[in-house]
């Protein structure tokens, strides 16, 4: 059986994460391909919704990339995104839905190589955990 | 300084007592209206604007039902003040919904004098009209309930007030009495500086509550709370997973009258009820495709998901939503269980204060760096 591939759902700020993923490939640092871009103009803009949906549609992980506190194109959109961060994590947390599985990260426009090897911890860390639970019991059922 | 005015009743004359005191309260001009449980034509009882003095007489404080959290009242009497005085008649869940209703500008609670009563918990709706029909009254339920005796005739309280550990509210500026009051009599209790005022002013001035209210209310509180403990390690025993969720919402038929019924679920219009969830055919055989089969109508759990992260920090565990449900549904574990972890998370917790605000609607530079756990 062929090595189990995690599908992460990734949803970057267009000022910061999407730019370093961009820099990545410009600078020929490659990443695994379980990680599937949504750009998005800030994390702040990323509703709860959009991460329960990915999860209840299968995503084994959800990652949001946002910049660095004080670094915000919209001041404080990334801040916004960490007290929901924090709260959704809870909300799923309840349901097995583990904070393993639900990060959020600050990558600058200038740190391609720190996403890449977010990318690569990420992917590494839920092919170690198994696919995520909705997926198994759909399977399973 | 204590103020706590104890009233004698005589058989049958508990609801003549206390609308005595809101027909003094408006006849001395303290507030120029009244909103308070009253019985209606048809025998039920329903919050009701009183204007005329005289119908404080319909008055029926103590009936034990709630059938809409009078937070979602509160807000449409005052989300535009009016600039007349309204006593509003509350019990401790409606209280720590209007305030989190405060705190989102939905309520103004600075014309209103806030009366809150001591709560032993309420029927269902239904239940409650067939206990009319057995000759209930709100008098012999106090006194069966004084002596730990809610369950009446084979009813018994909804199951959200059996785990509510506040049976008193608390942010109110009067206090109507029952727990720990002697045989036929209530008190009335001055708690703000507004609401000692407003009694003085109708010559209630009183001194110290009765003794034992505080023990007998601090054994309510903790027999609700250890209940509340117990429940809630089983919810989350049992209700662990996605699909546990979505088993135990099972007979969700996607009516939303919970979310219409939630006092802080405030948004006028629900994203659920927006062309955002209002799809095409051809979408809908797209996600069919998946797996082969799509549950009708959809995002049954999604919805409820999405309820949890839009309240669970100010969710008071009412209980409307369970009661609300036409499938009965026990929502209310699922929100008390998610609401205590996030309020826990932001060491919030709804209702307590007004000066506290809701943890979204604030947001720091230094704080929660465990999200990221990253330090630049």
């Amino acid at each position: 059986m062929s090595e189990f591939e995690p599908k992460i759902v990734a949803f970057f700020c267009n000022w910061c994460t999407f730019t370093a993923a961009d820099l990545a490939g410009t600078s020929r640092l490659s990443y695994p391909p379980n990680i599937n871009i949504i750009r998005v103009m800030c994390s702040g803009m990323v509703d709860p919704k959009f991460v329960i949906k990915a999860f209840l549609n299968g995503a084994d992980g959800v990652l949001i990339g946002g910049c660095w506190p004080g670094d915000c194109h919209y001041i404080n959109g990334n801040l916004k995104a960490r007290r929901r961060v924090a709260l959704l994590t809870e909300v799923l947390k309840q349901y097995g839905i583990s904070e393993d599985r639900f990060w959020l990260r600050w990558i600058a426009a200038s740190e391609g190589n720190m996403l890449q090897e977010v990318a690569k911890e990420m992917t590494e860390k839920l092919k170690a955990l198994g696919p995520s639970p909705v997926n198994v019991n759909k399977l399973a059922g | 300084m204590a103020n706590y005015t104890k009233v004698s009743y005589k058989k049958d004359e508990l609801n003549l007592e206390i609308s005595k005191i809101f027909k003094q309260l408006m006849e001395k001009k303290v507030v120029s209206a009244v909103l308070a449980p009253s019985s209606q034509s048809s025998g039920v009882v329903r919050q009701t604007l009183i204007v005329n003095p005289i119908k404080t007489a319909q008055i029926d404080l103590f009936a034990p039902i709630i059938p809409v959290n009078s937070a979602k009242i509160a807000s449409s009497l005052t989300a535009k003040p009016s600039g007349k005085n309204i006593a509003m008649v509350m019990r401790s869940c409606e209280v720590r919904a209007a305030i989190e209703l405060a705190k989102l500008n939905q309520i103004n609670l600075d014309d209103v004098l806030l009366i809150g009563l001591d709560c032993f918990g309420r029927f269902e709706n239904t239940d409650f009209s067939k206990l009319l029909e057995q000759n209930l009254t709100s008098e012999s339920f106090i006194q069966s309930a004084q002596s730990e005796k809610v369950a009446v005739n084979g009813f018994d309280i909804v199951g959200a007030c059996k785990i509510c550990e506040y049976p008193v509210p608390d942010n109110v500026d009067i206090r109507i009495c029952v727990i720990g009051a002697d045989t036929n009599s209530f008190g009335v209790e001055g708690v703000s500086e507004k609401g000692k005022q407003a009694l003085g002013e109708i010559g209630l001035t009183g001194s110290e509550p009765p003794g034992k209210r505080k023990e007998l209310v601090e054994a309510l509180s903790k027999k609700r709370s250890d209940l509340l403990a117990q429940k809630l390690d089983e919810y989350k025993q049992t209700i662990n997973s996605i699909q546990a969720l979505e088993d135990s919402l099972a007979n969700c038929i996607n009516c939303y009258n919970c979310r219409v019924a939630c006092p802080v679920c405030y948004c006028k219009e629900c994203v659920y009820l927006t062309n955002t969830f209002r799809h095409e055919g051809e979408q809908y055989l797209g996600w069919a495709q998946r797996e082969g089969t799509l549950k009708m109508p959809t995002d049954t759990a999604f919805y409820h998901l999405t309820r949890m992260t839009h309240i669970s920090t100010f969710c008071v565990g009412c209980g409307q939503c369970t009661s609300a449900c036409p499938n009965d549904i026990e929502l209310t574990l699922a929100f008390r269980s998610v609401a205590k972890a996030s309020q826990a998370r932001f060491e919030y917790q709804a209702g307590r204060s007004l000066d506290e605000q809701q943890p979204l609607t604030l947001f720091h530079d230094d704080e929660l760096v465990e999200v990221t756990g990253q330090v630049k």
